[in-house]
């Protein structure tokens, strides 16, 4: 093991005496051929150093799974040079890989061996000596909290342990480098904040680690960050060093009067603002470089400090696809009857108690998160809401009508985007949107108004052609909302619609779902992202098939705070209210 | 080739194998239902087939002919009116022939050239009307042989016909199909196994970390390779036994024998399955290229059920690079000859050479990487 070098904060890069555990040296890749043909990676010139926690990020197809692939020798560069510990990958490639450890994405788990079978196939594959097995399998699964679930089949463990497992099975011999393609997409804020201790743990005894991500938030876990688009580099540095070239850009704003929402639009339509985001009670406002505060009417400006998010957006500026603000006009009167009233809702599996006991309900124009751990009953509770699962027992009503009698009066005003987006992967655009148009029951006039006013609201033109499996994530994100939407539902069910989606085109999802959501659509929606809890009117949060909390995420957090802890973030909400549930659970067991 | 690797790696293949039904009922319920359903279902024989016989004019010469047919295990007979009304039955299969005895053919039966009857075939069903001629033939030599006796005359044909069947002398078409059959089902146990499961480790994404890993291409050909051989001679077990025990076919050739040409062959299967699996790296694409490129051909071109020998010069050249033709032909022989070395060792070599081959450009073609 190789001492730790000093944490400085400048770039290890320049530090003499500790050569960069990976070196690109004008790295070209291309997928595909002839006119296909896709650039993955552009000359790519890149040192990442030892030692630390180097942290990738980039929006979708920035080439974050070509550059970790190509580091552990599965991919062969096209052009250019790229050195592994010291080693040529073109010569030595299995000399790297008895050296690294690598997870792809969605780990390379045994279904249906058992979580000690295993560690016991990778401690043979990875050559660790019977003898060291034992200590090894002792502190990995204390690591990782596995031990009581030795017995149990990879396939029956929730998303969270799964990727803890996939990542002890990584570390079996401690390797100098540890590669992580995206290791919590996903993953609860909990199994989100074990991870990132293992890794924190290994970089402490010495390993190197690059980690790919999709949580802007994780970027300031790291040690230092490279910033990817198209396949270039686009910035290196440490988070902290990034986000305080942004000083004096940040914003925190409130209006006397304005909603959030509104307040958000006319910031996003203000000169020289290059960002507006839902933050707390607030919003959260980025100036483009050079700019001066717009002038606008009762609007109170507060410094804020600068996150790495701010650094992202500010980026990648130029990549942005800006939507046209929409004047506000407030959603009519009558906002307060529920639009979505649930009470005792229940659901068995057999003898396993899904859904215990739910209630809330959702007014007009609100956009309500379902907020959970892996498992705490989120997909459950959706699918009755939606009317793809039975309840057991308890009250359903969609806009009056009784989900559970009247089920084809209620669905038809529901629009529901599925997890994955539910579309037609080899059939067009301009087909996806006319077949889930036909399912709805559109036709003549009103059938071509809606299909064209779907091609123009989503920007879907250039894609029309192609087929929906090809088409970026972002704008199958785009396609499947548009599916939802078609026939004017009263009330929207997103499931985890943005899981996997890179930061950009979140930002810009949320943007619409603001204004759907202004313009007097019920928006309901479940997520894994912390930050766009923020962005609901109101949420519960579940855990194991029960509602622990409901309320705004003030409220929300305000229920979680503690003396040590006075003004907790959603995350710290989250974790604190489950785990303080699951230890009332143990304690009553 | 590292021991612990490799163990490591079959290990988990075997505790796969048995937690996973899927490779299990492809291994031993797959064959279990294809001997079944062929060795009862499917037949070569004719018997108790439905034939019509209309006699003109009946008579004593030709009640002892129609006498003869009804003897046969081969026919039903049933005398009809007419020529119309036996067209009638024809269309309405309820006869798959009939014979037709013209009014003078008592007189012309003692004359030289002897009488002619009417034979007429449905050709719809070529085998079968084949069948019924050659049968109907013979009943037609033995009725005439009694006849002369009777007459005392001697025979009018110089040389009399002996037939005698040699290999399979009762002539049941189940002693020849079943071990064709064994081939067939070993081609798609062999092939379809490895196929599925390396796409399975593609589907899954547990390929992608295996490669990461310090093992190399070898071990994990190998650690598929071994554990499928077992389980594929497992299912050729299960299939010799059946075809023995149950059908009771003969078995005149030696254990021994039929291990070593079935283990070559499984070896052929399998490389053939791997090397699929290089190419597909999805469950279903990898299952429909198995089923087309080896199970199909095997099924209609090894000779299992058609003769290779009636087939058109281009496609009997194709034949020639199917494995499962040599394995066919060696099974037969091993099930209803003995140990013919002349066709066995041929065999065995032939299908050393595709093992290798196939084997040999698997390793080849695999590269530790994802492009």
């Amino acid at each position: 093991m190789t001492t730790i070098p000093p944490r400085t904060g400048t770039s290890p890069v320049a530090e003499p005496g500790h050569p960069p555990a990976l070196r690109f040296t004008t790295v070209g890749k291309r997928f595909g051929r002839g006119a296909r043909q896709v650039a993955a990676l552009h000359d790519l010139t890149l040192a990442i150093p030892a030692g630390r926690i180097t942290g990738l990020l980039g929006p979708d197809a920035a080439g974050k799974t070509t550059l970790l692939r190509l580091a552990a020798g599965l991919l062969r560069a096209d052009t250019g040079r790229l050195d592994v510990l010291g080693l040529d990958v073109a010569r030595n490639a299995a000399r790297i890989q008895a050296r690294i450890g690598y997870m792809p994405q969605r780990f390379g788990l045994y279904d249906d061996l058992s979580v000690q079978e295993n560690l016991d196939l990778y401690a043979q594959i990875q050559g660790l000596s019977p003898a060291a097995r034992p200590a090894r399998y002792a502190e990995l699964l204390r690591l990782t909290a596995l031990g009581p679930f030795g017995g149990r089949r990879a396939g029956k463990l929730s998303g969270g342990m799964k990727q803890k497992l996939g990542l002890a099975c990584a570390l079996l011999r401690v390797p100098d480098l540890l590669l992580l393609d995206e290791p919590t997409v996903g993953v609860d804020p909990i199994s989100r904040r074990e991870l990132w201790a293992i890794v924190a743990d290994l970089r402490d005894r010495g390993v190197t680690v690059l980690v790919s991500t999709a949580y802007l938030d994780e970027a300031e876990r790291c040690d230092e960050v490279v910033l990817l688009d198209a396949g270039t580099l686009l910035a290196q540095g440490t988070p902290g060093a990034m986000a305080a070239a942004l000083a004096g850009r940040c914003f925190t704003v409130q209006h006397a009067t304005l909603d959030r929402r509104a307040l958000q639009q006319q910031l996003l339509a203000a000169p020289g603002v290059a960002d507006a985001r839902l933050e707390g009670a607030g919003v959260r406002a980025l100036l483009a470089a050079g700019a001066g505060l717009p002038a606008l009417p009762g609007v109170a400006w507060q410094a804020a400090a600068p996150a790495f998010a701010d650094v992202f957006v500010d980026r990648l500026q130029a990549r942005r696809t800006r939507r046209a603000p929409t004047a506000m006009t407030p959603a009519p009167p009558g906002g307060q009857d529920a639009v979505l009233h649930v009470a005792g809702l229940n659901r068995f599996f057999g003898t396993f108690h899904a859904v215990q006991d739910v209630s809330f309900d959702v007014a007009r124009g609100e956009v309500f998160g379902l907020l959970g751990a892996n498992g705490a009953g989120k997909t459950t509770t959706f699918r009755m809401l939606c009317g793809l699962l039975g309840a057991s027992s308890g009250i359903l009503r969609v806009a009056g009508q009784d989900l559970r009698t009247a089920p084809a009066e209620a669905r038809r005003q529901i629009g529901y985007v599925a997890q994955k987006f539910a579309l037609y992967g080899n059939l067009s655009v301009a087909q996806n949107l006319s077949f889930f148009a036909a399912a709805y029951g559109l036709w003549g006039k009103h059938l071509r108004a809606r299909l064209a006013w779907a091609q123009a609201e989503f920007e879907l033109g250039p894609f029309l052609g192609s087929n929906a499996g090809d088409i970026p994530l972002g704008y199958k994100q785009r396609l499947a909302l548009a599916c939802a939407l078609m026939h004017e539902p009263a009330v929207l069910f997103l499931d985890e619609p943005t899981s996997g989606v890179d930061p950009l085109a979140r930002s810009e999802f949320w943007q619409r779902i603001n204004q759907y959501a202004a313009a007097g659509t019920t928006v309901l929606i479940t997520t894994h992202f912390m930050d766009e809890a923020a962005y609901c009117d109101r949420l519960v949060l579940m855990s194991q098939g029960r509602v622990l909390a409901a309320g705004t995420p003030a409220e929300v957090r305000a229920r979680a705070a503690t003396p040590a802890m006075p003004d907790p973030t959603m995350e710290d909400a989250f974790i604190g209210l489950i785990a303080a549930h699951e230890a009332g659970l143990r304690r009553v067991a | 080739m590292n021991a612990a690797r490799l163990t490591g790696l079959i290990r988990k293949e075997g505790v796969q194998i048995l937690r996973d039904p899927s490779a299990l009922a492809i291994a031993f319920v797959l064959p279990l239902f294809l001997l079944l359903l062929f060795g009862y279902g499917v037949s070569l024989n004719a018997e108790h087939v439905p034939i019509g016989v209309v006699a003109e004019h009946p008579n004593p010469q030709t009640d002892p002919f129609v006498a003869t047919l009804r003897r046969s295990r081969y026919f039903d007979v049933r005398t009809l009116p007419g020529l119309a009304a036996a067209r009638e039955a024809m269309a309405r299969r309820e006869i798959g022939s009939f014979v037709w005895l013209r009014s003078d053919f008592a007189r012309q039966s003692l004359n030289a050239p002897p009488a002619t009857i009417g034979v007429a075939l449905n050709g719809v069903d070529a085998n079968t009307a084949r069948l019924v001629e050659g049968y109907l033939t013979q009943s037609w030599q033995i009725w005439l042989t009694q006849l002369q006796r009777q007459q005392g005359t001697t025979p009018a044909f110089p040389v009399a016909l002996q037939a005698r069947i040699w290999f399979n002398p009762a002539l049941r078409s189940r002693d020849y199909l079943v071990p064709g059959l064994v081939a067939v089902i070993m081609t798609l146990i062999g092939a379809l196994l490895t196929a599925l499961v390396v796409a399975r480790e593609w589907e899954r994404g547990t390929m992608e970390a295996l490669m990461a890993a310090p093992v190399t291409m070898a071990e994990i050909l190998l650690g598929k390779l071994l554990p499928y051989f077992v389980l594929g001679m497992g299912g050729m077990a299960l299939s010799v036994a059946l075809a023995v025990f149950l059908f009771a076919v003969p078995l005149l050739g030696s254990i021994l024998a039929l291990t070593a040409v079935s283990a070559l062959f499984l070896l052929v299967a399998l490389g053939m399955g791997l090397l699929i699996s290089s190419v597909a790296r999805n469950q279903f694409v990898a299952g429909q290229i198995a089923i087309v490129v080896t199970f199909l051909p095997a099924f209609i071109l090894s000779g299992f059920i058609f003769d290779i020998r009636s087939m058109p010069l281009p496609v009997r050249l194709i034949t020639r690079i199917l494995p499962a033709r040599y394995f066919v032909s060696s099974l037969q022989a091993l099930f209803l000859a003995g140990d013919v070395w002349d066709v066995v060792l041929p065999d065995m070599a032939a299908l050393a050479l595709m093992a290798a081959f196939f084997l040999g450009v698997t390793l080849w073609r695999s590269h530790k990487r994802l492009d």
